[in-house]
């Protein structure tokens, strides 16, 4: 029992791991949130589509600065915004949806980013910023991570009536004079800001990951907005600490790890969860129904 | 059931109003006035811009051309809208307790806490419309009836002198029907100006005192009587003619 307890508090004494840890909770902590007003918006493969469309900022960041992670960010803002914009312009004003206008922008932001990092980069690079590494966090990403997930949440909290009612009722919010396309503005601007925030020092795969597997999981285990984030915040967590442990005794990549221990609560919830999982579907519809 | 007064309705005076989505004309110059407590009914086919007419009256959709008095900012502090059912995400797991709290969006915005009293008019008003204990539902689990009881509730709470209405008892139980028409004739005994859209011509002829009949154009904007004797009313698709047997008048 005791070798148990060794094992699972042990490594965090080494302060990488313990930056790891408190890097990726606390990004899960502002993702959650934006995860599960995507996953109820149905737009769970937006932040796929605004993830990729970072990459052509990044690179020229890049570019123009080396290895910056500002200035790598800051491109990556740019981009991931200017896709965001550019498909809520289209979806606004032409008869296009946005779930389409935002992967015609992403295809096109994406393949200029790949051909971008390969004018310049090696493979290697394009890898790293695709995987990142959750191991190598020095104070100054950190920073950038608690930073802008300590944004986000506030932000959020004071947004959280509208945004909520512009999802729900856009219509009844427009006719009682709510501008619910600011709120929506502002929190794609978030989804965004988040995505870039762990892009480079977690990678892609992280930054998404964290996103929307802890909020997909919740919605298994939980009835209302609220108690969904609440659950998402947890499975979070408990995928940071797990995923790094898992890294640690088994040398397996870290990032990777931390995604795929939030992917088994999935899989677990898809049957256990006491909310619409196969279980309850079962208990209630019977057998032979969809 | 009242919950305050003090608000007087106003004249809405449609001037020349048009719309049009790309190509397709929509509405075209609508012109009338809808008179400070006044019920109306409005009638025509499908697509003949009923909806698009409630829309670009209260600034949801721009209009091509024409205009409405008083400016759309003072109609949005004093009108209540109900939208059609389906431009609701009913999927939202949203409290209804919550979903009701919306209706005060004038007086609590985005942060302000509600009130103990504004609770407890929240209640009465849910039990008024027969949804005791649904508080704490979330709106994916109502049927369509009950959601649109939900959704006079919030109306309610919103009270407004001037309220529109889109196909309230579209796809809704003849009970409910019943209840809800009974409120709709509640507010207009308050002296609430009250407009909806409707298909059921039985009701418009028994109840309504008003009624304007669109095809696109508008074909008459008159008392109902007179607007019933319209000689393109035959375009307008009677329905549920075997309704009249089965509503008392309670």
């Amino acid at each position: 029992m005791e070798d148990f307890f060794t094992g699972l508090f042990e490594p965090f004494q080494y302060t990488f791991l313990r930056r790891a840890f408190v890097a990726s909770w606390s990004l899960s902590l502002s993702a959650a949130p934006l995860g599960v007003i995507l996953v109820l918006r149905r737009m769970s493969l937006m932040g796929d589509a605004l993830s990729h469309s970072v990459l052509p900022g990044v690179a020229i960041g890049f570019f123009v600065a080396g290895l910056s992670l500002t200035a790598m960010s800051i491109g990556g803002l740019l981009a991931g915004l200017l896709v965001a914009m550019a498909a809520g312009a289209v979806s606004r004003w032409t008869s296009l949806g946005e779930d389409a206008s935002f992967a015609g922008f992403f295809l096109i932001s994406l393949s200029l980013g790949v051909i971008l990092v390969s004018l310049k980069g090696s493979h290697v690079d394009l890898m790293h910023i695709l995987f990142g590494s959750v191991l190598a966090i020095d104070d100054y990403t950190l920073l950038l991570v608690a930073g802008t997930s300590t944004v986000t949440l506030i932000v959020i909290s004071i947004i959280y009536r509208p945004l909520l009612l512009e999802c729900v009722d856009p219509i009844y919010l427009k006719s009682v004079g709510g501008k619910g396309h600011k709120y929506h503005g502002l929190f794609l601007i978030c989804v965004v800001a988040n995505l870039v925030s762990a892009f480079q020092s977690m990678g892609t795969l992280m930054a998404l990951g964290m996103m929307m597997l802890p909020a997909i999981t919740a919605r298994f285990w939980a009835k209302q907005v609220w108690s969904t984030i609440l659950a998402a915040w947890i499975f979070g967590a408990l995928s940071s600490f797990l995923g790094l442990l898992a890294s640690y005794h088994f040398n397996y990549p870290s990032g990777p790890s931390i995604v795929l221990v939030a992917g088994i609560f999935y899989l677990i919830s898809l049957f256990a969860g006491p909310q619409g999982s196969f279980y309850q579907h079962k208990k209630t519809y019977g057998q032979g129904t969809s | 059931m009242k919950i305050s007064e003090n608000k007087q309705p106003f004249p809405v005076i449609v001037d020349n109003l048009s719309m049009s989505y790309g190509a397709q004309k929509a509405l075209e110059s609508v012109s009338g006035t809808f008179e400070p407590g006044t019920l109306t009914a409005i009638i025509g086919p499908n697509g003949s811009g009923k909806s698009t007419f409630l829309k670009v009256l209260l600034g949801l959709l721009k209009p091509k051309k024409g205009s409405v008095k008083p400016s759309y900012a003072k109609l949005r502090q004093h009108a209540a809208y109900l939208p059609q059912q389906a431009e609701v995400d009913r999927s939202f797991p949203l409290r209804v307790e919550d979903f009701v709290c919306t209706g005060l969006w004038h007086k609590i915005k985005g942060f302000h806490a509600v009130s103990y009293r504004q609770h407890e008019q929240i209640h009465e008003v849910l039990e008024h419309l027969g949804l005791k204990g649904f508080e704490e539902r979330t709106l994916d689990a109502l049927s369509g009836g009950q959601f649109q009881r939900v959704l006079f509730a919030r109306l309610m709470i919103q009270d407004k002198p001037i309220i529109f209405l889109d196909e309230p008892f579209t796809g809704i139980d003849q009970r409910t029907v019943n209840d809800l028409l009974k409120i709709i004739l509640d507010w207009h005994k308050q002296g609430k100006t009250v407009v909806t859209i409707l298909h059921d011509m039985e009701l418009v002829k028994k109840y309504f005192s008003n009624a304007i009949l669109l095809s696109n154009k508008l074909l008459a904007w008159d008392t109902t009587e007179k607007v019933l004797e319209h000689k393109d009313l035959w375009k307008v698709p009677v329905c549920m003619k075997s309704s009249e047997k089965s509503r008392g008048d309670s």
